[in-house]
């Protein structure tokens, strides 16, 4: 449970409601080291718990020797799949009801390397480490499929939920006079937060409470309180804080099912954090894509066809499907349409959500080949993009609730000034720098899905907001502090907003951008509820000083209240509540049908079986955004600089313009690691990846990010979310990489569809 | 727990004594050591902490040379008003290197003694074979993921490759390490891997880095260190290059030039071959871009690491190039 001390902004209006330039709430905490991150809890008796990895990627454990082990210094027990209680399996994250097995986090069949098969609890860290060195785990080994290159990978299975078809695909294909057909490929991505993934977990007879960076407190509670068979009240998870997540944080994991386990059988708080290394096999990052795409046009470029192949690697027992199809489906206006999906099982972990998955690689797929297009048909890669624009949802075959596509298009080619842009490849240059401007649209679903909050109103006229939601840097502290106030008529300053403890009200994942249009919807409602209690009571209490005006309604505002026309008494909310006699008002809210059952309340916070779906009733909902990107190739090293960024970006109405535009910069330079930097490479021989660590495994630094300028073209949605918001976290990063290689084809006159762009591609 | 004794020593000659000992390795800014303690590589039985003896981190200037004691620390050098302008090759490749916190932290002679970022070098459980870690064992590195690994200067057994910048700078100006009274120049301190890649020094158990000096030069006056790679900072070179020139009266002609290469080799490079090639040579483009051919000779790669032969010429051309606009 946090508290924070709302301090003012730079809010240039001078105000702080919703929609102002308010400062992170939560930032002064972080950046003087007092917001304490969930690994950090000092509890007495705590031991540490460090987990054993397999070495090989497919086979079997034959053994694992762990007398040395155990008799370390400070060892107080070495868990194994032969030596743990077993759990059982939980359901999924749609709540489909799980098959009655047990489920063992430590693993005696192999998978993938890296897999846990054991893990050393001791007195301390160190001593954990050093007695997991001593472990001796032997293994029979087969051949693994390493990924979807290998031989043995083969097709794999179709996902027949991904095929989208409208029209003949083929035949106009076959028909049209400009075809373009080709191969576009993503390596494995992963995540890397700055804070590894890790927990502390602890007993109290069968009440379980976990820290743990979480992006889903509920989902994860019901995942724990089912592998240990006790009811999802005994289990608390607690998360003020969460060093980045990225898609990563929002499941129960092996590793927590170990810590807690561990737990329980020494009756002690028990500390488990995996390494940076165990980051890279312990959880899955973005799955590698492999994408075909073929459209077929006119001479003037008016797409007639497009066909889409797409096929991700998942697990050997696990399945992941990452919507390759989805920006595809939906970009460009087209009368024929053809897009299936295969996953290919290989030897790795389950890979996982990572921002904006499916959209992402979709987006590198379609945005890469529209620019092959407008080179072929000789038109401007933006001119090519209004030729084919989408005045409709080709898929859906619904109106759009709101799509500021050509506005984005048109603010950021002017503020970039693409109308000065040579046309030809390898005409513009700097000494022996090749520049290139390239251009790629992006876009992301409006996922909505009901929330739930509690609002108090104290004594002192302060105010209390309460969700079990989550801030991972995005700014929910701060918005739902701007939302309360709003509502309330109070000043942000006296609103404390508590995230990050299951026993709030609850919340549905974080993920998927949807977070701040469901908190702020869920807020609204209850702080309404509050203030109705409140002018209610000042209305007709007798004790209430406005009781004489016979008023129909009274105004709040800066926390003081008065009636609309100013008569009467003025005064504060403390003296409100004091003359009638309450300490509080208090008010949940949420935003569920009326009628919904106990059932269904749980199944909307424990899974994601309720969200709405985007395309319900008469519309599709979706963000959009537009890069412009200017790159600066070295024409004798091949190397990839990004020299400027402008991006006009369609996420409805901002609640916090301010933290909207930091989350959209985020992700831009997310997307320019993807674009040049970021790829998990794997040891062939060994199906491992080699290089996994911050060191090796590149992400953008500073240096490599230049000043980067967004631009907001949304209007207000009223279909998308209660106070008109659209999804932003994840909006940004789709299109750059396709942004970037279509400036790195404009630089150079290559064509580089395999991403990561690294310099011996371009030498 | 693996535990280890920590001396702290009282002088230099403290500090040979005790680092004679068998498992004994000098402590000083710990970047290198401390990390490779913490995966495993690094076992010291005994850690000698000189950090704090007095005198072993200044840093002299005349017209003679440079003399940089084993203790001054990267950043230090890096801003010193005389080496920068007297050996800007030194002071470019230590401000290209690692990040500005290791930089604070990181001494001249422990950055010496920096070992390869191989992977397979640093993963002891899942890759027992390295000869260069465990002599004998094999090498994990041919036959893998060989992106970074050297083109130059490898064997059979062992393809690692060196990692730093300072290095290569030092070697391109006959820089020489003082191990107390003994002196030896930076490019033999380097060894080739051979058969034996886990002997890197010429340096003996008990002997102390106490300074490096460099021979102050108009070509290392006029001198650059251009490093290139994936990310604008904080990485290790795909290829780099030091160069320095001294030109003839005419200001055309090359009377003296040093070429060392980085990210392409087993030990920082001398590129003795382009050097000769040039020297005499009046300064054109073209003559320059043939003449850097020859700093691949004898390059091997194994496949994935194929492009250093494109590339490192290329850096090489590159600096010898800006060298000479800058007349």
């Amino acid at each position: 449970m946090t508290v924070h001390i709302t301090r003012h902004g730079d809010a240039s209006d001078g105000t702080e409601a919703v929609g102002s330039r308010l400062s992170r709430v939560d930032g002064p905490a972080k950046i003087t080291g007092a917001a304490k991150y969930a690994v950090e809890q000092q509890l007495d008796g705590l031991a540490y718990a460090v987990l054993i990895e397999s070495t090989i990627a497919a086979g079997k454990v034959r053994s694992i020797d762990t007398e040395a082990a155990e008799a370390a210094p400070g060892v107080l027990t070495v868990l194994t799949p032969d030596n743990i209680p077993p759990l059982k399996t939980a359901s999924d994250w749609l709540g489909t009801p799980p098959p009655d097995a047990p489920y063992c986090p430590l693993a005696r069949e192999i998978t993938f390397s890296g897999q846990h098969v054991a893990a050393v609890v001791a007195e301390t860290f160190e001593q954990a480490v050093a007695a997991a060195a001593l472990a001796q785990v032997s293994y029979d080994e087969v051949p693994a499929i390493v990924d979807l290159s290998d031989g043995n990978a083969g097709d794999g299975i179709p996902i027949d939920a991904m095929t989208k078809a409208w029209g003949d695909a083929e035949a106009a294909f076959a028909a049209a006079p400009v075809r373009i057909c080709a191969a576009y490929n993503t390596p494995r991505e992963y995540q890397a937060p700055m804070e590894p993934h890790g927990l502390i977990a602890r007993w109290q007879g069968d009440q379980l409470t976990v820290w743990e960076p979480s992006q889903w407190l509920d989902g994860m509670a019901r995942t724990y309180a089912e592998w240990f068979g006790v009811p999802f009240e005994n289990v608390r998870l607690v998360s003020p804080y969460i060093g980045g997540g990225f898609g990563s944080k929002a499941l129960a994991l092996g590793h927590g099912a170990v810590a807690a386990i561990a737990a329980r059988m020494l009756d002690r708080p028990v500390r488990l954090v995996m390494t940076r290394p165990q980051t890279f096999t312990g959880y899955g990052g973005r799955a590698a894509t492999r994408q075909t795409v073929t459209i077929g046009a006119d001479a003037d470029g008016i797409i007639q066809s497009i066909v889409h192949r797409g096929v991700n690697e998942t697990s050997i027992d696990g399945m992941w499907v990452e919507p390759l199809g989805s920006t595809t489906s939906i970009m460009y206006a087209t009368p024929n349409f053809s897009s299936r999906q295969n996953v290919v099982r290989v030897n790795s972990v389950v890979p996982g959500a990572m921002r904006a998955p499916g959209e992402n690689p979709s987006a590198f797929g379609i945005e890469s080949a529209i620019d092959e297009l407008a080179y072929e048909v000789g038109v401007d890669p933006l001119e090519i993009r209004l030729r084919n624009y989408a005045e409709q949802d080709p898929h859906a075959k619904k109106a759009w609730s709101t799509r500021q596509l050509r506005e984005a298009y048109a603010a950021g080619a002017e503020r970039f000034g693409w109308s000065k842009r040579s046309p030809k490849p390898r005409s513009m240059r700097d000494g022996n720098q090749l520049i290139g401007w390239g251009v790629a649209a992006g876009t992301y679903p409006v996922r909505r899905a009901y929330g739930e909050a509690m609002v108090r109103i104290l004594a002192d006229g302060s105010v209390e907001v309460e969700s079990s939601s989550i801030d991972m840097g995005q700014g929910t502290y701060t918005i739902l502090a701007q939302t309360a106030a709003e509502t309330l008529g109070v000043p942000a300053d006296n609103v404390v907003v508590k995230l990050g403890d299951s026993r709030f009200a609850r919340a549905g994942v974080t993920g998927g951008s949807r977070l701040a249009g469901v908190m702020t919807g869920a807020v609204h409602k209850a702080a309404s509820a509050a203030l109705d209690e409140l002018v209610g009571l000042a209305i007709s209490d007798p004790r209430s000083p406005f009781h004489a005006l016979q008023a129909n309604t009274l105004v709040v505002t800066n926390g003081r209240i008065t009636s609309p026309r100013g008569e009467g008494p003025e005064v504060s909310i403390a003296e409100l509540l004091a003359s009638v006699g309450r300490d509080r008002i208090e008010a949940k809210g949420d935003t569920m049908p009326a009628n919904s059952t106990a059932e269904e309340r749980y199944k909307n916070y424990t899974t994601i079986a309720m969200a709405l779906p985007h395309t319900e009733g008469d519309y599709s909902r979706y963000s959009w955004c537009a890069h412009f990107i200017e790159v600066r190739v070295d024409e004798d090293f091949g190397t990839v600089r990004v020299s400027r960024v402008v991006s006009a970006l369609d996420s409805g109405r901002l609640y916090n313009p301010k933290l909207a535009e930091s989350q959209w910069k985020g992700g831009i330079i997310m997307g320019i690691g993807q674009a040049l930097l970021e790829e998990g490479i794997v040891d062939r021989r060994h199906g491992r990846i080699v290089n996994n660590n911050l060191a090796d495994y590149l992400v953008p630094t500073n240096a490599d990010i230049p000043d980067i300028e967004v631009i907001s073209v949304g209007i207000p949605d009223p279909h998308s979310s209660v106070l008109g918001g659209k999804g932003v976290g994840e909006l940004a990063i789709v299109g750059v990489a396709p942004a970037i290689a279509n400036a790195v084809f404009h630089a150079t006159g290559k064509r580089i569809r395999d991403l990561p762009i690294t310099l011996e591609k371009l030498i | 727990m693996r535990d280890f004794s920590y001396l702290r020593a009282g002088s230099v000659d403290a500090a040979r004594q005790a680092s004679a000992l068998p498992g004994a390795m000098l402590l000083a800014g710990g970047t290198t050591l401390i990390d490779l303690a913490k995966c495993g590589v690094a076992e010291p039985d005994t850690l000698v902490d000189i950090t704090h003896l007095k005198g072993l981190d200044a840093i002299t200037v005349d017209d003679r040379g440079a003399t940089i004691g084993a203790l001054a620390k990267m950043s230090s050098i890096a801003d010193h008003a005389d080496i920068k302008s007297r050996f800007p090759a030194v002071s470019e490749a230590l401000w290209q290197a690692a990040s500005a916190q290791i930089r604070n932290m990181a001494t001249i002679g422990g950055n010496l003694m920096q070992r390869t970022r191989c992977p397979y070098f640093r993963d002891r459980e899942n890759f027992p074979a390295c000869n260069k870690r465990t002599p004998g064992s094999g090498c994990s590195a041919i036959g893998g993921v060989t992106r970074g690994h050297a083109v130059l200067g490898t064997s059979e057994a062992c393809i690692a490759t060196y990692p730093g910048d300072l290095a290569v700078a030092l070697v391109a100006f006959d820089a020489i390490v003082h191990l107390g009274d003994r002196q030896v120049q930076v490019e033999d301190f380097f060894l080739l891997p051979g058969t034996t890649p886990d002997k890197e020094h010429a340096i003996q158990q008990g002997e102390v880095i106490t300074a490096i000096s460099i021979p102050g030069t108009p070509a290392a006056r006029r001198s650059t260190y251009l490093k290139v790679r994936d990310r604008q900072s904080y990485e290790f070179a795909a290829a780099s290059a030091a160069v320095g020139i001294e030109f003839e009266a005419d200001g055309r002609t090359i009377r003296d030039l040093r070429v060392a290469l980085g990210g392409v080799a087993t030990k920082p490079w001398r590129a003795r071959a382009v050097e000769a090639a040039l020297k005499g040579k009046v300064l054109e483009a073209d003559v320059v871009r043939r003449a850097s051919l020859l700093a691949m000779e004898g390059a091997v790669d194994h496949g994935a690491n194929h492009y250093k032969i494109e590339l490192a010429p290329r850096v090489v051309a590159r600096a010898i190039l800006k060298m000479g606009e800058t007349a």
